[in-house]
């Protein structure tokens, strides 16, 4: 009989994936460094007039978020692969699809939620009209949340599969065009001076279905992609 | 419990390779003589018989291959995705198998409808792509295709090749109405100028039974083109097999 009272809590792997995060954190950084530098080269390439940028600014800043988190994607399960506690994880006797989850959650803390902090700076650059700033800041913060659950199941896909592949955004940027469509709409309604709750609610519905129901096909396909 | 046994024969039977491979052989011929009669018939009165369009003059025949694809492309995914779920609940290689033979027909299938719309668009909309919510929702179902194509392809083991990508399947399936409405919503906030000729009338009687018939011919086309490449897959699988190497020894000795 399995102990099952011994089995970490939710909470505890979530701690030990952000605290790897944080060992590592010149990995954890780099994607913030990535949506920050390719944000500087939307002026350079294009115009650098207020008023045009003020334009694209929310397609601008959804799409290098959307890039962001697909760089840093794989790395939800790859160091675990590699140093072997991934096997561990998936011969205990337990429900993986809440380790998963904590993963999901932990890759949020590290990724969408740094991004959507360091958005409101970029957004200024990118002339950004300030009344659309709650708009954009919930609709990134629930729009990479829902990046990160997506790109779990990409991820647990492709993990044996080796590093540097362009395999992965292959197989999730399809499933990202939806959140990205309600995502951008928030934000260009808010610059309009609609009403933005809309397309929110919609991405907070898309979130719950994805943190329900990715969790478990993140976990049906670690179990045949690494055993 | 004999009876039992007995009740679920067939089923288990479908699981094998070799039973579907000859019942396949068996029907084949039939089934190809069916798609070409429907094919040719349909393209007959389709490209000769039903009279022009009234705006569009003989452009719009091209629905005759576009419309069939299309459909065939949406429901080959769902075929697919079924074909992958079965294989996942019941563990059956030969439904495996059939899942990996939908993904290229698919895929080519969706490519010849958006390529053949692209043909049409450029004399009815004057350009061969605009961001319309169909096409790019087609577009979206073209990378689905061939993300599972990608995936298939990138593992060693054909194992784990099939059960990862029947998950991805069954993941692209959920996303596929979500895309759809999404795209449609997209599409109507960022409605262009006027683009809208082909909503506009409903489809005549005359040019409709052709159609009718293309879209049947394209369903068994389908079917042919399924077993042909399952067969084939069969053979590459089985290849160790007693059962395969005597066909290969027969086929050779002849």
């Amino acid at each position: 009989m399995p102990e099952l009272a011994r089995t970490p809590s939710f909470l505890a792997y979530v701690r030990r994936d952000v605290l790897l995060a944080y060992r590592r954190l010149g990995d954890t950084v780099a994607p913030l460094i990535f949506f920050t530098m390719v944000c500087t080269l939307v002026p350079l390439g294009l115009s650098p007039d207020p008023q045009r940028l003020s334009e694209i600014a929310p397609g601008i800043m959804w799409i290098m978020a959307l890039l962001a988190t697909l760089l840093s994607i794989e790395r939800i399960f790859a160091f675990d692969f590699e140093d072997g506690s991934l096997e561990q994880l998936l011969i205990a006797p337990q429900l993986i699809a809440l380790p998963v989850l904590a993963k999901i959650v932990a890759h949020w803390l590290v990724t969408g939620l740094p991004l959507t902090l360091l958005s409101p700076l970029l957004a200024m650059t990118l002339s950004l009209p300030t009344s659309a700033y709650p708009a954009m800041l919930l609709s990134l913060a629930i729009g990479s949340a829902y990046l990160s659950a997506v790109g779990a199941v990409g991820a647990s896909l492709t993990v044996s599969l080796g590093r540097g592949g362009l395999l992965l955004p292959l197989l999730v940027v399809p499933l990202y065009m939806p959140i990205m469509i309600f995502g951008t709409a928030t934000v260009f309604y808010a610059v309009d001076g609609l009403h933005w709750s809309g397309p929110l609610a919609a991405m907070g519905a898309m979130l719950c279905a994805a943190l329900a129901l990715c969790p478990l096909a993140a976990a049906a396909a670690l179990r045949v992609t690494s055993a | 419990m004999v009876t039992e046994v007995k009740k679920w024969q067939w089923f288990y039977r479908l699981g094998s390779p070799r039973w579907f491979y000859e019942i396949t052989g068996r029907w084949l011929p039939w089934l190809l003589c069916a798609a070409s009669l429907l094919l040719a018939s349909g393209l007959f009165w389709g490209l000769l018989v039903a009279p022009p369009d009234a705006r569009q003059g003989n452009s719009f025949r091209i629905i005759y291959l576009h419309v069939p694809a299309a459909i065939l492309a949406l429901v080959g995914y769902y075929i697919m995705a079924l074909a992958g779920a079965v294989g996942l609940i019941w563990r059956i290689k030969m439904s495996f198998m059939v899942m990996k033979s939908a993904a290229p027909i698919g895929a080519a299938l969706t490519f010849i409808a958006l390529f053949t719309g692209a043909v049409w668009g450029k004399p009815s909309w004057g350009t061969y792509w605009v961001w319309d919510a169909r096409i790019t929702s087609m577009l979206i179902l073209l990378f689905l295709y061939l993300g599972v194509l990608a995936l298939q392809r990138a593992f060693s083991s054909a194992e784990m090749a099939y059960r990862a990508s029947a998950i991805l399947a069954l993941v692209g399936t959920i996303n596929i109405p979500i895309i759809y409405k999404s795209v449609d919503w997209w599409h109507t906030l960022h409605q262009p100028a006027t683009l809208k000729l082909t909503s506009a009338s409903s489809i005549h009687i005359d040019m409709l039974q052709p159609l009718i018939v293309m879209i049947c011919g394209f369903y068994v086309f389908y079917v042919v083109a399924l077993c042909l490449f399952t067969r084939a897959e069969i053979i590459r699988r089985e290849a160790t097999s007693a059962w395969v190497r005597a066909l290969v020894s027969n086929e050779s000795s002849r």
